[in-house]
């Protein structure tokens, strides 16, 4: 269709007031100085950081408690991930629990943060961190072992509490 | 035979007199569920879990002990049945420390199983359990853990009845009984690790598996095992484009279900060895060097052509496949012109039992007869073209995938030869008098059929890739992770090794030399076998299927003719 067959709607209705212009800047302009005086939200974020509440699904990582992760490679999270982002090798250890992970990894460009690993855990080994800030570079850097994902539990323990009360 | 009417579930069904309510219903497709029952073993009816109802029975009756009579009415599913179904769980369970994150049977555990499809769900049971021995090394290849077992008795009946020795036995009472071996014996019969396949729990897993994948991990493919004659009927399990373990397969007129450990153990590492042959490889100064397969297949043609016919010598093998011989074959008659054409023998007399093993360690020595690989008229036959080598009559040998080398004497006369070509999939002994090596695909890697000492035919199938397959394409068995995998996922592929099927090889060599064989798949070559080979007359992949199909016999073949 042709621009000129085109038809353009315009609007007949104004009423004198706004057809005189002047008036509806002062408008404008009256609600733009009222915002300067009110509160502000913004974070100034490399400066200022948000705190996530417990709630928050951030990036997975794994429990270490008495120095060795809880993991016991059962590869439930591996199974249950919906974008694949999670890869277990299980090994054997002699520690009671048998059975420890030997590599795990987590492809955080797979990762989608549906917290479904958290929930199918067995043994409260992955649980989703507050931590939101990833970026990469290369693709490679996106791969997080068991060196990157290991925190002691004191470093997460509001979420083991939030999930606790929430049961 | 005679045979009666029974009722089960309101379905009727005639049933031999001989068979018990679990076998009827088995016969017509009712599943009852079962723990201790296993159709090759002997009735021991302790489980308790197939408990049915029979009518004008004042009690529930267990259906693998109880023989089927003519007008019996069975249930199998109504509210008393499974109440007590229910109870049977809930007892199975209460010792039972539900580990099943790191067990390995986790996945294709009957315990499991039935728990989601027959308990309740809850236990009411507030106690503390009885805790057993856990991790014991029960047998060279068999890991035990007293506390999963459910006291079933299927291993201990197995070596009994089976392997025919009495390694395994109950000692004390009540929930503390516990599976055990004769003071100071180990569970180590050559068929031990069948116990772990029959377990129906993860008290007895499989050693050498331990923790190397859980079973949804894997895709699992129909073969059959390289280790012996017999070619037990089997599954193979692959993750990541990486063999992990071997399991029978069900066929009654093989294997039964049942495997040697030799064949469970021995027969796939060499496929995921570091010893792989990566590429074609021409010897230059003394050195095998990798070349490329245009290169090594130009340099072969060339080189053949420059002795006489009576110089050259082929030997097929009996551990490729009959696709790989016959081409093979073909090949040294047509192309080359030699008769001197036989392939070695691999028998260890003696190494052999009632059971299973055989004494020939090569999966196809019959196959690669029947294909054509003997000597035709005046040809030379194995002893005569080694002998041939020394004396210096034959100059030139070709020989398929095989560990000359490692025979007797053999590699003696090796050193003797001024051209020797063969095609290997990992690096031996042999490999050091090669002057060209074909890097060639393992019975994993490629279809192709073998035919056993029974003169049974067998598919082989492929379950790793190669560079010349693909997963999705060729119609491999694919795992969840085979499916989804996405060219940038590292994970979830493998190693794919640059290695084509010996028929393949041969093809294009021949091709080379001026005779073109017409085949681009495995099974067309099978077809051309059938068409040409008498005893195969008729045969396709179709009708080999999953559980193969005997050859014609020798005589009824020649009234074919």
């Amino acid at each position: 269709m042709s621009l000129e067959k085109s038809t353009i709607i315009r609007k007949k209705d104004l009423s004198l007031l706004e057809r005189l212009y002047i008036p509806e800047i002062v408008k404008g302009m009256t609600l733009t100085i009222r915002q300067m005086f009110t509160p502000t939200f913004t974070t100034q974020y490399p400066e200022e950081r948000f705190q996530p509440p417990a709630s928050f699904r951030g990036r997975p990582v794994l429990v270490e408690e008495h120095g060795v992760e809880r993991c016991v490679a059962c590869g439930l999270c591996s199974r249950v991930c919906p974008a694949l982002a999670i890869e277990v090798q299980a090994g054997e250890t002699e520690l009671g629990k048998e059975r420890y992970p030997e590599k795990f990894e987590i492809n955080m460009i797979r990762c989608i943060f549906c917290g479904f690993c958290e929930e199918v855990c067995p043994e409260e080994a992955i649980i989703m961190s507050q931590e939101y800030e990833l970026a990469f570079t290369n693709p490679q850097d996106a791969l997080f072992g068991k060196d990157k994902l290991l925190v002691p539990i004191e470093k997460v323990q509001t979420r083991l509490d939030f999930l606790r009360s929430n049961r | 035979m005679p045979s009666v009417k029974v009722t089960i579930d309101g379905t009727q069904i005639e049933a031999d007199s001989k068979r018990t309510i679990i076998e009827a219903a088995r016969e017509h497709g009712i599943k009852i569920p079962h723990f201790c029952w296993h159709p090759k073993l002997s009735v021991s009816g302790n489980c308790r879990m197939c408990l049915v109802e029979i009518e004008k029975m004042p009690k529930l009756a267990i259906a693998c002990s109880t023989q089927v009579a003519e007008g019996m009415v069975v249930h199998t599913k109504n509210d008393r049945v499974v109440h007590a179904r229910n109870a049977v769980m809930e007892f199975f369970l209460i010792n039972h420390p539900l580990d099943c994150p790191i067990c390995d049977e986790a996945g294709e555990c009957k315990l499991q199983d039935y728990t989601y499809k027959y308990s309740t769900g809850y236990s009411r049971f507030d106690e503390d359990k009885v805790h057993k021995p856990k991790r014991i090394q029960i047998g060279p290849h068999v890991m035990f853990d007293a506390e999963r077992c459910i006291l079933c008795s299927r291993c201990i009946r197995f070596c009994d009845e089976i392997a025919g020795v009495h390694q395994l036995q109950f000692i004390q009472r009540g929930d503390h009984t516990e599976l055990t071996t004769f003071p100071g014996e180990k569970l180590d019969n050559p068929y031990s690790m069948n116990v772990v396949d029959i377990c129906p729990v993860g008290a007895l897993t499989n050693a050498d598996f331990r923790f190397k994948a859980r079973v949804w991990e894997m895709s699992f493919t129909d073969t059959i095992c390289q280790g012996c004659a017999r070619g037990c009927n089997i599954e193979v399990g692959v993750r990541n484009n990486e063999i992990l373990r071997l399991t029978p397969r069900r066929n009654d007129d093989v294997n039964s279900s049942w495997m040697c450990d030799h064949g469970r153990l021995d027969t796939f590492k060499f496929v995921n060895a570091e010893n792989r042959i990566k590429a074609p490889m021409i010897r230059k100064d003394g050195v095998l060097v990798e070349v490329g397969w245009d290169e090594a297949i130009a340099r072969v043609a060339s080189e053949l052509k420059s002795f006489k016919k009576s110089e050259i010598a082929a030997l097929g093998s009996p551990f490729a496949t009959n696709e790989d011989n016959y081409v093979f074959q073909r090949f040294a008659k047509e192309v080359l012109g030699t008769k001197n054409i036989d392939f070695a023998r691999h028998s260890h007399e003696g190494d052999e039992d009632a059971i299973l093993i055989r004494a020939d360690k090569s999966p196809n020595s019959t196959g690669a007869a029947e294909v054509g690989v003997v000597p035709g008229d005046n040809g030379m036959s194995f002893n005569a073209i080694i002998e041939g080598i020394r004396e210096g009559k034959i100059k030139a040998l070709y020989a398929l995938e095989d560990d000359l080398a490692a025979l007797p004497g053999v590699a003696e006369a090796l050193s003797k030869l001024e051209f020797f070509v063969v095609h290997a999939a990992n690096d031996s002994a042999t490999l050091r008098y090669a002057d060209i090596v074909f890097a060639a695909a393992t019975y994993a890697e490629k279809n192709g059929t073998m035919v056993n000492f029974e003169q049974r035919v067998q598919r082989v199938r492929p379950a790793v890739t190669t560079l010349e397959l693909d997963r999705a394409m060729d119609g491999f068995e694919m795992s969840r992770w085979d499916k989804f995998a996405s060219h940038n996922d590292k994970w979830g592929k493998g190693p794919r090794r640059d290695a084509r099927s010996s028929w393949k090889i041969v093809a294009s060599i021949a091709a080379l030399m001026g005779t073109k064989f017409k085949y681009n798949t495995a099974d067309e070559v099978f077809n051309e076998i059938a068409q040409r080979v008498e005893s195969f007359r008729g045969l396709s992949y179709l009708k080999v299927g999953t559980k193969g199909t005997p050859l014609k016999a020798k005589t009824a073949a020649s009234v074919h003719a």
